[in-house]
């Protein structure tokens, strides 16, 4: 298929592509991070996980409409406002979720899984009663739209390089957070052993509830990033679920280099694929390989070697 | 649910709304039939449908929950307002349209499912309603072993006809052909790069646009052909294969929230649609609305209707439909086939002398509506409407400036021969 | 071990005959034959809300990807129903008369060769019993054998039944595409559309119904289901004690695919069709929910969960759509919550006691379907 090309085409979509591929590696990881935390270090199945994502697209989406009726003058910095009010508006939401529902589970992990799918639907049908059924736009201030030109005859997307960018960030906070803060040392000790952390005076419940709402927040923050690349409508939180769940799991529970190095993998295998094949054919081959490479390495990549 | 529509929408806005319709020209051709105009309901009902003397009842039938409720709030939408209008200048055959509204939860079974309580326990006499291919293609069963009568309001890929259903959107070579014939005529276009999600509609309609790309454009040819699945979010790579095979038009029918993802990737990628033609046969106002206007301003879209379209009918219905929706409402093609429902079966009614379905089936080749928003459309034997195809270029605002309108109707022909 | 050799006790055997009663005298007699085939097509959702009884609440082990398997077996006997109804003469106007529809349309000119079986209604009674199994058997012997369990089984076979939905959706000429084989009509020459059919398929369903609680009663109540809920209790000292619990966990999934398939097979012959949104990761969790409602132990709960959500979605979309989502999500938190045994488990503790006191029956044997609320299965 290459035969009718110049090389230095080739060689611009290669680059091209290979920014595809880290694109997408940043939007799987941006998406996979926040349930790391939650899936990682509570073992709590979220499967609202992508109602709480659609929750900051729509935080962003209001503060949108908020910076273009009253502060248009502002309008370009309104998204940095955004990321961080979804931030908080889905760590509240997450707050209040382990504090009324969450808590009661920790023993039945399968049974956060129904209750969080019942969450979802929940969460479903009132973006739909509040913000309408049809899907909202947001619109996005100038400088984030079009593309870097490197060369001729490549070109970097402006709105890649921002999320790439947001996924570094978020990724060294959250990973400075759960392993160099006092905080994040006190997570680690109640995962580890969550009686004797209660017994050496960690408040255990508060470890958890702010965990859980972390965890959530940065579903948020990753929701308002994607306002730029998809859809925010009142069920597009549910075409994320099973993606990020694979990440997590292919990259092997409570591990963030483990979650990091499977988003990796998978997204430029899926990147590559789509590039040589059609893109259903790509998702299924994907989805197919790591299935079977669950199944013969059921802990994921990295896994911590514990005794059961 | 059954609620007569006369309630439905408030009264101040109700009588804005009157006011809006007293000057669509349709309203001239009809008077308000007197009571003793009303055929007995022995003439008009022979076989036991929801008919009384002052009453009529039909279905709509569409997703208001589920992932397909984005497309189908705005049909559900103009079949009530079509009702409604139709109540206020005095009904079908001097009765009253009632309404009962079901949900197909945007799941084909229940589709099915309804269709099936709406015909056998409501005895409705039409069913307005459906709009993805599958959920047809689930009630169509159900219509025949029933004999109900269905309005469908969505272009759809053809390959299809029924004596219990009218199609009111268009079929796919309706859709397509003139709009390939123009882009390759006036735009000199040679090379096609084709995109779709994957499911039957895209597949058909690519697959009729490369048959007539290959046999009948001359020198033209397709350089891809891709499809993702419904859904998909990521585009990226799919775009750095356009930009290596360089086609003259991205021929593109993907819908739901992929759409979206697609087109912002598209400009994120500095693919700058007021060079690069981009023809597409899936995305309506309505589906501009989520994609955000700057994002596919300079696209182009091939259907029957549009917005904009500056003609006298359509200059009545859209404020009409704003009043009763709301200011902020866009309107699509699909929106505008749905509003033709109820109308055309008002007529065909009124044709007929009858609500029975066999009559009505049988009244409907040839009933015209003159009152249509797209303009003049008439119902061809095969139970497809004529109509004109326009090309639209979209603009920032979410509109479409029409480019391009066919000089004659265009014919529908759901087999094509050499297309398939 | 088999002090109880009885496949059912008194109060189950009552709980059967009262079902019996219900589903064969009181709802055919009470509804119209629309309304009991509506029945009829919640009750194909029992099957696979049985099966799960038995891997989940028994076994411990929660799938959600029991829509594949209801798609399965709901494939099979589509295909088998398709070419039955696109004989040459159904098909007269194709260009390649005698192949479905939907192939046609998609230029396949000859029927592809795993089609070709299902010509013969044998070969898909058989395809829909023992495909399912053979699949489940292998998933489950790759997931089981290296011991993986809990949520990581749970999330892989969420991606198996979302592969499958992209293969079945992207394979149109092969499959039917999203919109699924529709346009069943006949099955031996016999019109299952007709309103006298749906009235005896309910019939022969209700039959199948039984014969599977039967089965799944038997499993039960023999060792394997004792050993099934120790293993789920704690998994370590069944192996401990010598037995192999990959093997049985298998069963356990090989049995609920089984089950499932027949209900889906049984849900083509009454709705008339197959499509690829039964596959799929929603209607798969939507179908743990029955059995959740029902009561995760309970046989008999998996049938009543099953007919009073369904029923439940059906009469609540019809009057207030936009409440069902609210109300449906309402329902999964409260059972998880506040009746994690659910209606069996209401019955249990409330209203069974109010009956003994006057009917001074023998005590439900309920040692080993203690609530899961206190003793949840270690993951």
């Amino acid at each position: 298929m290459f035969g009718d090309y110049s090389l230095s085409d080739l060689g611009a979509i290669f680059a091209m592509q290979g920014f595809a591929g880290l694109i997408l590696f940043s939007v799987f990881l941006l998406m996979a991070l926040g349930l790391a935390i939650i899936f990682g270090q509570m073992g709590v199945i979220n499967m609202a996980h992508g109602e709480f994502m659609i929750l900051g697209a729509y935080v962003t989406w209001l503060t949108s409409n908020f910076f273009q009726a009253h502060l248009p003058a502002l309008f370009g910095g309104y998204f940095f406002v955004a990321m961080v009010l979804a931030f908080f508006a889905s760590g509240a939401l997450g707050m209040l979720v382990e504090w009324g529902l969450i808590r009661h589970l920790y023993k039945r992990p399968l049974d956060t899984l129904l209750a969080t799918w019942g969450l979802s639907l929940i969460l479903q049908q009132c973006y739909r009663s509040i913000f309408g059924a049809r899907e909202v736009g947001v619109d996005l201030p100038q400088w984030m739209l079009g593309s870097f030109q490197v060369t001729d005859a490549i070109q970097i997307p402006i709105n890649g390089v921002f999320v790439m960018v947001l996924t570094i960030l978020i990724t060294c906070a959250v990973a400075y957070i759960l392993y160099w803060s006092r905080w994040g040392r006190q997570v680690r000790a109640v995962v580890q052993n969550r009686v004797m952390a209660g017994a050496v005076g960690i408040n255990t419940e508060k470890v958890d509830r702010y965990t859980f709402a972390l965890g959530c927040g940065v579903a948020g923050v990753a929701g308002s990033a994607f306002t730029m690349i998809g859809s925010t409508g009142p069920t597009s939180g549910q075409l994320y679920i099973v993606d990020t769940f694979l990440v997590v799991v292919f990259g092997g529970a409570a591990s963030l280099l483990g979650t990091i190095a499977s988003a990796f993998t998978i997204s430029q295998a899926q990147s590559t694929l789509e590039f040589f094949l059609s893109g259903s054919m790509a998702k299924v081959i994907t989805l197919l390989a790591i299935v079977g490479i669950l199944m013969l390495r059921p802990q994921g990549l990295f896994a911590l070697k514990v005794r059961k | 649910m059954t609620d007569e529509i006369d309630r439905d929408p408030p009264s101040p806005l109700r009588r804005k709304l009157l006011m809006g319709m007293a000057a669509a020209p349709m309203m001239g051709m009809l008077t308000r039939a007197s009571f003793a105009d009303v055929p007995a309901t022995s003439a008009v009902n022979t076989t036991g449908l929801a008919v009384t003397d002052t009453d009529v009842t039909v279905g709509i039938l569409h997703s208001i929950t589920g992932t397909m409720a984005i497309s189908e709030t705005g049909s559900v939408e103009a079949e009530k307002l079509a009702i409604s209008q139709i109540n206020a200048a005095g009904g079908v055959l001097g009765r009253q349209i009632k309404f009962i509204q079901e949900d197909g939860a945007s799941d084909w079974p229940t589709f099915a499912e309804k269709a099936k309580k709406l015909l056998v326990e409501n005895k409705c006499a039409a069913v307005f309603g459906c709009w993805t291919s599958a959920s047809r293609k689930a009630v169509l069963p159900v219509f025949e072993q029933y004999n109900g009568m269905l309005y469908y309001p969505t272009f759809y890929e053809g390959l299809e006809q029924s004596k219990n259903v009218i199609y009111t959107g268009q079929e796919a070579t309706q859709q397509i052909l003139a709009g390939l014939n123009w882009i390759n005529t006036t735009k000199d276009a040679k090379t096609f790069y084709l995109l779709g999600s994957d499911y039957i509609w895209p597949r058909t309609s690519n697959k009729i646009a490369r048959k007539h790309i290959e046999n009948h454009l001359t020198g033209c040819k397709v350089v891809g052909e891709e499809y993702f699945p419904l859904g998909d979010t990521q585009f990226n790579s799919v775009i750095n294969k356009i930009k290596l095979t360089k086609p003259d038009v991205i021929y593109a029918i993907i819908v739901g929230g992929s759409n979206v993802a697609f087109y912002k990737q598209l400009k994120a990628a500095g693919i700058d649609l007021s060079k690069q033609l981009l023809l597409t046969i899936s995305v309506t106002e309505d589906e501009i609305d989520g994609i955000g206007g700057e994002n596919i301003a300079g696209a182009y879209a091939c259907m029957k209707y549009f917005q904009s379209l500056d003609n006298a009918n359509n200059k009545a219905f859209v404020p009409a439909f704003k009043a009763m929706w709301g200011e902020k409402t866009v309107i699509g093609d699909v929106t505008q086939a749905a509003y033709l429902g109820p109308n055309l079966w008002k007529l065909t009614a009124e044709k007929a002398g009858s609500f029975d379905i066999d009559k009505i089936a049988a009244a409907s080749p040839g009933v015209e509506f003159k009152g249509a928003p797209e303009g003049y459309v008439r119902i061809h034997e095969n139970h497809h409407l004529w109509s004109r195809t326009r090309v639209g270029r979209a603009r920032a605002d979410g509109q479409y400036d029409v480019v391009f309108e066919t000089p004659d109707l265009v014919e529908p022909n759901p087999f094509p021969k050499g297309y398939q | 071990m088999f002090d109880t050799p009885r496949f059912a006790n008194r109060s189950e055997l009552l709980g059967i005959a009262v079902l019996a009663v219900l589903l064969l005298v009181i709802l055919p007699l009470s509804l119209d034959v629309f309304r009991l085939n509506l029945v009829a097509k919640y009750l194909t959702y029992s099957f696979v809300a049985l099966g799960l009884v038995l891997c989940w609440g028994c076994g411990g082990i929660l799938s959600l990807g029991q829509g594949v398997f209801f798609g399965l077996g709901g494939y099979c006997m589509a295909m088998f129903l398709k070419l039955e109804a696109s004989s040459a003469a159904n098909t007269k106007i194709q260009s390649t008369p005698g192949i479905p529809d939907f192939m046609d349309w998609n230029q396949l000119t000859e029927l592809p060769f795993f089609w070709k079986p299902f010509h013969s209604l044998t070969f898909a009674i058989v395809a829909v019993l023992v495909i399912p199994a053979i699949f489940a058997l292998i998933v489950g012997a790759a997931m089981f054998k290296r011991r993986v369990g809990g949520v990581y089984f749970a999330i892989i076979t969420q991606a198996i039944a979302a592969i499958l939905t992209i293969l079945i959706v992207g394979q149109q000429g092969y499959t039917g595409g999203i919109n699924g084989i529709t346009d069943l009509r006949t099955l031996k020459g016999w019109d299952i559309r007709t309103d006298h059919a749906k009235f005896i398929l309910y019939f022969v369903e209700v039959g199948c119904l039984f014969v599977c609680i039967f089965a799944a009663q038997f499993i039960r109540h023999s060792k394997l289901g004792r050993i099934l809920v120790a293993m789920r209790d704690k998994e370590d000292r069944v192996r401990f004690s010598g037995y192999s619990v990959a093997n049985f966990k298998i069963f356990a999934f090989c049995a609920a695919a089984v089950l499932a398939s027949i209900g889906g097979a049984l849900f083509t012959l009454e709705v008339g069709f197959m499509s690829p949104s039964f596959v799929g990761i929603v209607p798969s969790i939507e179908m743990v929910i029955y059995t959740a409602v029902g009561g995760r132990m309970s046989i008999l709960g998996a049938v009543y969960g099953t007919l009073i959500v369904n029923a439940a979605k059906t009469s609540f979309s019809e009057s207030f759509p936009q409440l069902w989502l609210l109300g449906l999500g309402a329902l999964f938190i409260a059972v998880v919550l506040a009746f994690p045994n659910g209606l069996a488990g209401i019955w249990r503790d409330l209203i069974q006691p109010r009956l003994d006191r006057f009917s001074r029956s023998p005590k439900p044997d309920a040692q080993w379907s203690q609530p899961m609320a206190d003793k949840a299965p270690a993951e």
